[in-house]
């Protein structure tokens, strides 16, 4: 305790004299409130232009995107996916996406669970689209390991376009309304592409240490 | 304007030190626009040296004399971002915990401009007579970039002499090196600096380089001929007031 | 680490005659610069966002306290440990301690400055315990054993051709014996030799770039996910990170967010973004047992409320490096410690002493081009000004250097006696510079004329030609 009391006693001497009271009430109405701050009017778009400037977005950080009428064409896409770019026909899939209907896609030997280190593909599904800077927020849970969106080299996520809103604000009031009593999530991960790094000389390589590739399965609900 | 504009010229060291020309064509330039122009004795630096060296109280006794010598003038007027900027900016910060001088230095800031800028955004200078044959590059300095909000103003009026051809500097918004005492405190970081200026200058393929500030133009043309450039490096003012008969910086 | 900002001219002139360095430093300016613009040009809103993160930070300064409090609760109430660090020592030992008691052999590390501030890797490595870097350029220079050069790319500094050379030094024991020499190779057999490294470790520690008091949570950005693998997989999750990261709420975290990627690299967004809050829930399928995260004071708190103050509102985006005419002639290591270029020309000396380091805010013309392009509008060339005249009057400068500021300064506050002097001085100086109007050296200006002429004045000051011009008109 000696080193939280010294360096709050250290802060409050530093920051000298002030009303308390005041200053209580201030902190605990803007944590009650979390105001927005300014979100640009780039984000305040109707909902088919948001749906638009996702998919570009994300598509010009080397990502790609594939769109299909309904839940059911997910796995036939996903297989697709798989043959054009030359990978076995085998995924890792996260409990929420288990249900969809693997069956219509035999020759594809998809598991479902955390992914195993040899596994090539995983498949998760977002829990929101930011469409401001083409971005993917996923959550972990129950139903979405979170090391899905990590280790397999090749990351597919399913999304529906509900799911996509204007602003990471927008994210964020969506999740607290999800959650209930819940709070946050252990993880809230927000991927804007495929992994890279600049170190080399600041060329850009894909495939850092994350997936090197990042396809998005957009159902048009 | 009705009434004549009361402008008290700051000089600026280096301009009264090393090229007074200058000096000259600024009090052209002001008086063909209409100003009555003075030039208070007492003056003699601006005391950013000072001030930068971290010898507040050097600077605040050489401020206080220039506040004094520039009280009572409509406008006070530099050839210099920087030295317009040491007052304009930093004077009433040196003097804001001062009763008397407070109010003072922030009254002079108030009334302090860069030449160019006062000619353009004041005096609303419109059809300068001069003329100048060839390509012209010119150099932003830090201080009238940043601090005095220069850069539309003296291209606007060059624009205006007959014969200007300006040219872009390529990486424009770079410092020279020049910042006063680091230029020989750091001389070698200060040279690297300076060196591409130098570069960039040359690309441009401008027979002349002008500036609004002479310790950058000194620091600038100090390079250029050390390379064996045929360059000619003058202030800006020379160029507006038509007054090129004396050698540009560095040569005789 | 020990600093070396002493001998700051030595570390220079190494750094001027370093051929791969300078063109490292050509490659970082040419393109952090334009893309930054770019990213800024493209987003009216950038101004005003700047002004919302200002006040988002001086705020949360200003109740530091009450949002360190709130945010240790939140952390708590989410399963989590808050370990607080008042000096490097602390932080060490708290974290030696955190590691030992999960049996830890290794560590994963994300990247992190703090971490790097208070010494962590040899102190573990003294106590048996390996940390292994995975950010590609952090785990380039661990196995170069040299500091970072610059706060979001560690090892710019360095070329291929020396990459290849450490891998091929270094990847030996991973049965890796053939140089590589395409940058896709080297990428790839980084991620190959690092991913059994992050499977075993058995604790991860990152840094943050946030915490958010409203929620408990630390935010960490990467483009690689290498700070993701290294937080989620072990199973103790170690933050580290100093008191002013702390951010209110949510929506001001991502405000900043707004300004930091861009003002780094130009992007938007850094490709991975996440917000992690205590450990694992008690459905998920993976993800760390245990959540610590360890707040270092390391001065901070003294900062308050002085003329340095504002420095805390930096969130280490490299802005002002990258648009720095002295970094860009000199590089990092130059600087003699952990943080280079204009913020650390500022924190250094608050952290080892401006004795230690007068060097670093002294050698800068003030362009002010690090506060132009700063998103937090931190006034860094004041600040550093200020430590000038702490350095002035401890007399840090040379004795010649303060003579000579000394001496002007006399002779300026004396009008009749300057223009005496200066009168003589230039008549002097103009004869020293025929015939060609310049001069190739001057005793004591062996700084300008090394590598520059010195023009000559023209002969005559403009007071005395200015007088004799009024005596004449009457």
């Amino acid at each position: 305790m000696s080193g939280r009391g010294a360096i709050l006693g250290r802060v409050r001497a530093s920051l000298g004299p002030r009303d308390e009271d005041a200053a209580r009430a201030a902190v605990a109405a803007r944590l009650k409130r979390h105001p927005r701050n300014l979100v640009p009017d780039r984000a305040n778009v109707g909902e088919a232009e948001r749906v638009e400037m996702f998919v570009s977005q994300i598509e010009a950080t080397h990502a790609s995107v594939a769109r299909v009428a309904a839940p059911d064409d997910v796995p036939a896409a996903v297989a697709a996916y798989l043959a054009q770019h030359n990978l076995p026909a085998a995924a890792t899939l996260a409990p929420d996406v288990a249900d969809l209907d693997w069956g219509s896609q035999p020759l594809l030997e998809a598991r479902t669970g955390v992914p195993a280190e040899q596994d090539q593909v995983g498949v998760t599904a977002a829990f929101a689209a930011i469409a401001e800077t083409g971005t993917l927020m996923l959550t972990s849970g129950r139903g979405s390991p979170i090391t899905l969106n990590l280790l397999p080299d090749n990351h597919v996520v399913v999304l529906r376009r509900s799911q996509i809103t204007g602003s990471l604000e927008d994210a964020w009031d969506a999740l607290r309304a999800s959650g209930g009593d819940a709070g946050m999530p252990r993880t809230a991960m927000f991927v804007s592409g495929p992994s890279s790094t600049a170190d080399i000389e600041l060329t850009l390589y894909l495939g850092a240490h994350g997936p090197r590739r990042l396809h998005i399965v957009l159902i048009e609900d | 304007m009705s009434k004549r504009p009361r402008v008290g010229l700051f000089v600026t060291c280096l301009v009264d030190l090393f090229r007074p020309s200058v000096g000259f064509a600024a009090v052209k330039l002001l008086e063909d626009a209409g100003c009555v122009v003075s030039v208070p004795d007492a003056q003699t630096c601006c005391g950013q040296p000072a001030y930068n060296a971290g010898d507040r109280r050097d600077a605040r006794a050489i401020a206080e004399n220039v506040l004094h010598a520039f009280e009572g003038f409509d406008y006070v007027v530099a050839p210099s971002g920087s030295c317009a900027g040491m007052i304009k900016q930093h004077y009433p910060q040196l003097f804001e915990s001062d009763a008397t001088l407070g109010p003072l230095a922030q009254a002079v800031a108030d009334r302090t401009y860069e030449l160019t800028s006062f000619l353009v955004d004041v005096l609303e200078v419109e059809s300068l007579s001069a003329a100048y044959e060839g390509t012209v590059a010119y150099h932003d300095s830090c201080s009238s970039l940043r601090e005095m909000g220069v850069r539309d103003q003296p291209r606007a009026l060059l624009a205006q002499i007959d014969g200007v051809d300006l040219a872009d500097i390529p990486d424009g918004e770079a410092c020279c090196g020049f910042g006063g005492t680091f230029a020989v405190k750091y001389g070698d970081i200060s040279a690297q600096i300076v060196g591409k200026k130098a570069a960039n200058v040359s690309s441009t393929g401008a027979g002349t380089l002008v500036a609004g500030d002479l310790g950058c133009l000194f620091n600038i043309a100090g390079k250029l001929k050390r390379d064996g450039s045929a360059i000619e490096v003058r202030h800006v003012a020379e160029i507006l007031a038509g007054m090129t008969d004396d050698p540009p910086i560095g040569e005789a | 680490m020990q600093p070396t900002s002493r001998q700051f001219h030595e570390n220079v002139d190494k750094a001027l005659h370093d051929a791969d360095l300078q063109t490292a430093l050509f490659r970082v300016d040419k393109n952090f610069t334009s893309r930054r613009t770019a990213a800024v040009t493209a987003m009216p809103e950038f101004e005003a966002l700047r002004d919302d993160a200002v006040r988002i930070k001086d705020h949360t300064l200003a109740h530091l306290d009450l949002y360190l409090e709130k945010f240790e609760e939140n952390v708590t109430a989410n399963g989590g440990q808050v370990h607080w660090a008042s000096t490097p020592e602390d932080a060490r030992r708290i974290i030696l301690e955190l590691c030992q008691a999960a049996g830890a052999r290794t560590v994963t590390k994300g990247k992190s400055m703090i971490a790097e501030e208070v010494a962590l890797n040899p102190f573990l490595e003294a106590n048996g315990i390996t940390p292994v870097e995975t950010d590609l350029g952090e785990y380039i220079i661990q196995l170069a054993d040299e500091p970072p050069s610059h706060i979001i790319g560690p090892a710019i500094h360095k070329t291929k051709e020396q990459v290849s050379d450490l891998f091929v030094a270094h990847h030996e024991k991973y049965g890796k014996t053939k140089r590589l020499t395409e940058g896709v190779d080297l990428v790839a057999e980084a991620r190959e030799v690092l991913r059994p490294r992050y499977l075993e470790a058995d604790v991860g520690i990152t840094g943050a770039n946030f915490l958010i008091a409203e929620t408990g949570t630390s935010v960490i950005v990467t483009n690689e996910g290498n700070g993701d693998l290294t937080q989620q997989l072990p199973r103790t999750h170690i933050v580290i990170a100093s008191l002013e990261k702390v951010v209110p709420t949510l929506e001001d975290a991502s405000t900043i967010l707004r300004v930091l990627a861009r003002s780094a690299t130009g992007q938007q967004m850094s490709v991975y973004t996440t917000f992690s809050t205590g450990p694992r829930r008690p459905d998920d399928p993976d993800g760390p047992d245990s959540y610590h995260v360890v707040l270092v004071d390391n001065g901070r708190s003294k900062l308050l409320g002085t003329e340095f103050q504002d420095i805390l509102r930096c969130i280490r985006c490299g802005a002002c490096f990258n648009h720095c005419p002295v970094y860009a002639s000199i590089g990092g290591h130059a600087y003699g410690w952990v943080y280079s270029g204009p913020m650390g020309a500022v924190l250094t000396p608050t952290m080892i002493g401006i004795e230690e380091a007068h060097h670093l805010p002294s050698a800068t013309p003030f362009c002010g081009r690090c506060e132009a392009v700063c998103p937090m509008r931190i006034p860094l060339p004041k600040m550093m000004r200020h430590w000038r005249e702490q350095a002035f009057d401890k007399k840090l400068d040379t004795a010649r250097q303060r003579l000579a500021v000394k001496a002007w300064a006399w002779v300026a506050q004396r009008p009749a006696l300057y223009r005496r002097l200066t009168g003589l001085a230039v008549r002097y100086l103009a004869w020293r510079g025929r015939p060609l109007g310049r001069m190739r050296d001057l005793p004591f200006a062996a700084g300008w004329t090394d590598a520059r002429d010195l023009p000559a004045p023209q002969g005559q000051t403009f007071a005395a030609q200015w007088a004799r011009r009024r005596g004449a008109k009457g």
